[in-house]
């Protein structure tokens, strides 16, 4: 079994985004299950402030379980998942975080759910629903403020979901393959609106994906893992600019990327 | 999956990311004597039958000649309730209250064990399998043992009545406590939620839908263990329940009395499940697939 080969196909990016130093710095972390089954080997990942990174890589490569891991859920077996200065005890940290399913409270309206996140940390019920309110309107559910999660469709579930991450105004927006259950027309649709909300706010973005398309299309960054036992294999950077639009899809430089990409994700396949 | 009455994401392609199309009205549901006139059906059908069969009753009794203490016509049953009503509607009180009581203190009891047992496992490995044994025991094997150490009648029948009503409302929260969905749960962690704030924002209303189907099994359950308990207990006097003027109009030979009081514990069954079941609407009505009204 081979180590785990961190190399930079396309260049290093630790110049342009360093700057204001990293926000998590993941360092040789392992997760080692009581099962026996050995997640993550030794990962390493720096996230830096304001960027959108993507993890890619094959079903059962520990890239979930990486997510949890960074979200505070469940701790590594070997290595450390540094904050930095910004807090030691993890209770001031504010993360968003997006599952693969909307996970919604069904007895919930939209903006009930929304601001569920408010209430939790003891925000006062007017104020909360306001901020709903408003986030809702920004990912274009301004008209769907009180229905319940079943009168809506999947792609409007997962705006909800989104909202309610975002609502905090977090550090970190964690997301978990959050599209792989939607359509095509709807993933797309959902991909410009992300990107529009993250120029527009630019929260540090960690994006799960096992799409090739997917990652290129929406991040500045792309980690590469293999998986069993799940490994970092490749750090690539995105040289396109943003914003993109969908006219970006079809050009050639986003071909070019994604052949790249999936010659990285076929290696970590192979490795 | 979902309601036609919404449009779905094709309505909400604005490619500005701003509003998509408001939420559509409900239609207006059309109601004829305060009750939608879809629902007509299912109130006509039964009642037509209901109706046609008593009147095949009355006509056999009155053609045959059978005696009324064989079988006494459904209108004789009726004017007996009606000239009995001030015997019968103390008894039908205590049965009530028996009933009542012993339904609300099931439900008190089996909330909190479900809420103890979900939180502490060993605290369900210990106590279940007796809850079980309370269960598989038929009401009828233990009532004799109970009426003899609990002096009071009406203690000793409430205890009866628990008994059986107490194991479905339980089991039923259990479940509904432990099928929480695992990612809220992973959710309210993020959130640093608070045991409480868990247990009051997610676990109860997440277990809403099963505690309602164990309390509509455990309210008719009451009020069979309220009526059996009384059968075994056999005890007479002014304060007692609707079972035992049934034991005592059959001694008697009052079979008129005997159905009449048999009807007003049926229809007081029937009241007691129609009140569970618009409670369970009212609470699960708007988001619990079992409860929504489906448009086609």
């Amino acid at each position: 079994m081979t180590g785990p080969a961190t190399g930079n196909i396309v260049g290093s990016v630790t110049g342009a985004l360093a700057g204001s130093g990293p926000l998590v710095s993941i360092t040789h972390v392992s997760k080692l299950f009581a099962n026996g089954t050995l997640a993550i080997q030794d990962a390493d990942i720096t996230v830096f402030p304001g960027e959108f990174l993507s993890i890619l890589g094959p079903s059962g490569c520990g890239k979930s379980t990486l997510l949890r891991l960074i979200a505070g859920l469940g701790s590594p077996s070997t290595g450390t998942i540094d904050w930095g200065q910004r807090d030691a005890s993890g209770r001031g940290r504010v993360i968003g975080f997006v599952f693969q399913e909307p996970t919604l409270m069904p007895w919930a309206t939209a903006i009930a759910n929304v601001a569920t996140p408010l209430r939790l940390k003891g925000a006062n019920k007017n104020e909360a629903l306001e901020r709903a309110r408003d986030m809702l309107h920004r990912v274009g559910l301004g008209g769907f403020v009180s229905a319940y999660p079943r009168e809506l469709s999947g792609g409007m579930r997962m705006r909800v979901s989104i909202a309610r991450a975002l609502v905090t105004e977090p550090q970190i927006l964690l997301m978990d393959e959050p599209f792989a259950a939607l359509d095509e027309i709807t993933r797309n649709r959902l991909n410009d609106d992300l990107l529009a909300l993250w120029l527009r706010q630019r929260f540090t973005t960690v994006f799960v994906t096992h799409s090739v398309f997917e990652s290129v299309y929406l991040s500045q960054r792309i980690i590469v893992m293999a998986a069993r036992p799940g490994r970092t294999f490749a750090d690539l950077k995105v040289g396109s600019a943003h914003p993109r639009d969908p006219q970006f899809r079809t050009s050639a430089e986003y071909a070019g990327l994604c052949r790249t990409a999936s010659e990285a994700l076929r290696g970590a396949i192979a490795a | 999956m979902s309601a036609p009455v919404i449009p779905g994401d094709a309505a909400n392609d604005t490619r500005d990311g701003t509003d998509a199309a408001p939420i559509g009205r409900r239609l207006a549901e059309r109601r004829f004597l305060y009750i939608e006139v879809r629902s007509w059906p299912q109130i006509l059908a039964p009642s037509l039958l209901g109706i046609a069969l008593l009147a095949l009753w009355e006509g056999t009794v009155w053609l045959r000649g059978i005696p009324h203490y064989i079988l006494p016509s459904p209108l004789t049953i009726v004017t007996t309730l009606w000239r009995d009503w001030g015997s019968l509607a103390p008894s039908l009180l205590i049965t009530l209250e028996i009933t009542y009581a012993a339904l609300a203190s099931a439900v008190a009891t089996a909330i909190v064990l479900a809420m103890l047992f979900t939180q502490w496992g060993w605290l369900e490995k210990a106590f279940l399998p007796y809850a079980v044994v309370l269960q598989v025991t038929p009401i009828v094997a233990i009532a004799p043992l109970i009426i003899i150490w609990v002096n009071d009648t009406n203690l000793s029948l409430l205890i009866c009545a628990w008994l059986v009503a107490f194991f479905p409302i339980l089991s039923n929260s259990i479940l509904g406590l432990r099928s929480v969905d695992h990612n809220l749960l992973d959710l309210f962690e993020i959130y640093h939620a608070s045991h409480l704030q868990t247990l009051v924002w997610l676990k109860i209303p997440a277990a809403l839908p099963s505690f309602l189907a164990g309390l509509r099994i455990s309210a008719g359950l009451s009020l069979i263990g309220a009526v059996v308990a009384e059968f075994v207990a056999g005890t007479g006097g002014t304060a007692s329940g609707l079972a035992y003027r049934i034991l005592e109009a059959s001694y008697q030979i009052n079979i008129p009395r005997m159905f009449a009081s048999l009807l007003l514990i049926a229809l007081f069954g029937i009241a007691n499940y129609l009140l569970v079941s618009w409670l369970t609407q009212l609470l699960l009505g708007r988001w619990h697939e079992s409860a929504v009204n489906r448009e086609r």
